[in-house]
């Protein structure tokens, strides 16, 4: 029977929760790296033992982490994130000039082919690569030097590097999203990148349709369909059928159109889910009732998704990188909550059940799918 | 030897159980002590001083004989206690919350 294995990583440490197929009755192994943010824990579709995790602090800096026995014990790995070349500068939140600096790690995203190859999406943003397994670290420097990194700004979380997606159908493709910068996609291997925000609209920026600047918060695509993606922007739910070169809106009847994750589903490429939240000043759901909207028809169509999720008194957020789905059948989704907890739904979101209640603030979710 | 007692999380991080002893050469100076800590625990490198530019990660404290070191030149000699292995040297994270 087939298990799943979902990798949290919260604000002290990082959880590992595992299940049957059934995803009914679940094991929390945790914390691993207790005390230590730990932004994000992803496993190697290759490899599913290979797993890394981004920890980070503010007194001790970042540790990247490597698993080869699905999370059981784990290595600490290469460190040294440095910018190639002199980094410049990029707009501070009230528009100064503002020096390049390394934070730290927000998504490791491993390759789909080599357990050795991941991608490390940092803030301040910029995109690295290693080929070692996350001994040493380089940047892929043409997406920073691209030209208009003197525009982006930092979003309330810090200017990061939030998303990496490797299309499965051209190795040379890759895209990427920045908060607040936008999207973009190489189509050499992360040589050379280009802007794809058209479409885009940001009231928060002095042009609202910029080349660069929009707060994109997450994009999704599925495997089988990788010219089409979805995105959660700050606000606006947006999708595009041409790769990005192309976006319109289908926030369609959502209560709000403010959020941080989307998803698509395992089996139904035009199935796809939000959580909406209430505002930007405002990180909380809407009417304290925790919903998640679906949309079967690629969106603008949408409904509340509210079986076995609080439906008074909620004031939890769910952040950009917590949520993630298996490729069971029914799909499970799964998503965490800055309240510490962890729903899972096995069938495809019609009806949701913690996993846990009380885990620190969740930070990331990715889950396996194992045989 | 010289004696040096980590923050909880970098002893965990390094495996240790209690405090480090370490042999460096004279003169003792906090970048000789780094050196000769990264090199036995390199796990440890870029955890307490920047890897480019090697200064102190700022919400990091370097305290022995009830003085603060954090603001010494690392070239400077540690004093005398330290290098005799008498006092340890203190590293220690900031109170900052958390």
């Amino acid at each position: 029977m087939s298990k799943v294995r979902v990798l949290a990583g919260t604000r002290k440490g990082a959880f590992i929760l595992t299940s049957d197929g059934k995803r009914e009755k679940w094991d929390v192994s945790g914390p691993h790296f207790a005390g230590w943010e730990i932004f994000h824990v992803k496993a190697s579709p290759v490899d599913p033992n290979r797993v890394y995790a981004s920890q980070s602090s503010g007194w001790f800096g970042q540790v990247i982490q490597r698993s080869n026995d699905g999370g059981q014990t784990w290595e600490p790995v290469g460190n040294k994130f440095a910018y190639d070349g002199v980094p410049g500068t990029h707009q501070w939140y009230d528009g100064t000039a503002h020096p390049w600096e390394f934070k730290r790690v927000w998504h490791l995203e491993p390759s789909l082919t080599d357990p050795e190859t991941v991608y490390a999406g940092v803030e301040d943003a910029a995109l690295f690569r290693s080929t070692d397994g996350g001994q040493n670290w380089l940047e892929l420097s043409g997406l920073r030097g691209h030209g208009s990194g003197p525009k982006w700004q930092p979003g309330a979380g810090g200017m990061c590097l939030h998303t990496i997606i490797l299309d499965p159908s051209d190795p040379q493709r890759i895209f990427i999203a920045i908060s607040a910068a936008g999207v973009f996609r190489t189509d050499d291997a992360g040589k050379t990148w280009k802007p794809i925000n058209q479409g885009l609209r940001s009231a928060q920026i002095p042009d609202p349709t910029a080349e660069v600047g929009h707060c994109v918060h997450r994009i999704a695509m599925h495997r089988s369909r990788p010219q089409v993606l979805f995105m959660q922007k700050h606000w606006d739910v947006m999708r595009s059928d041409d790769a990005g070169d192309s976006w319109k809106e289908v926030s369609g009847n959502l209560p709000t159109d403010f959020g941080f994750v989307i998803d698509v589903h395992a089996h139904e490429p035009e199935t796809i889910y939000v959580v909406p939240i209430k505002s930007d000043g405002e990180h909380y759901p809407p009417d304290a009732r925790l919903r998640v909207y679906r949309s079967r028809t690629g969106g603008n169509e949408w409904e509340a998704l509210t079986k076995g999720l609080p439906q008074q008194d909620c004031y939890v957020n769910v952040l950009r990188d917590a949520m993630a789905i298996d490729s069971l059948d029914k799909c499970g989704v799964y998503f965490g909550t800055t309240g510490g907890q962890v729903y899972a739904s096995a069938d495809a979101g019609d009806s949701w059940a913690p996993i846990v209640r009380d885990l620190p603030a969740v930070l990331s979710v990715e889950v396996q799918t194992l045989p | 030897m010289i004696r040096i007692i980590l923050p909880p999380h970098l002893r965990t991080l390094a495996q240790l159980r209690g405090d480090v002893e370490l042999e460096v050469r004279s003169p003792v100076t906090l970048r000789s002590l780094l050196d000769a800590l990264e090199v036995r625990y390199p796990m440890l490198r870029g955890t307490i001083r920047d890897h480019v530019t090697l200064q102190r990660r700022p919400f990091l404290r370097f305290f022995a004989c009830q003085e603060d070191l954090s603001h010494e030149s690392p070239d400077a000699p540690l004093p005398d206690a330290v290098a005799s292995g008498t006092e340890p040297l203190i590293i220690l994270g900031a109170i900052a919350g958390g």
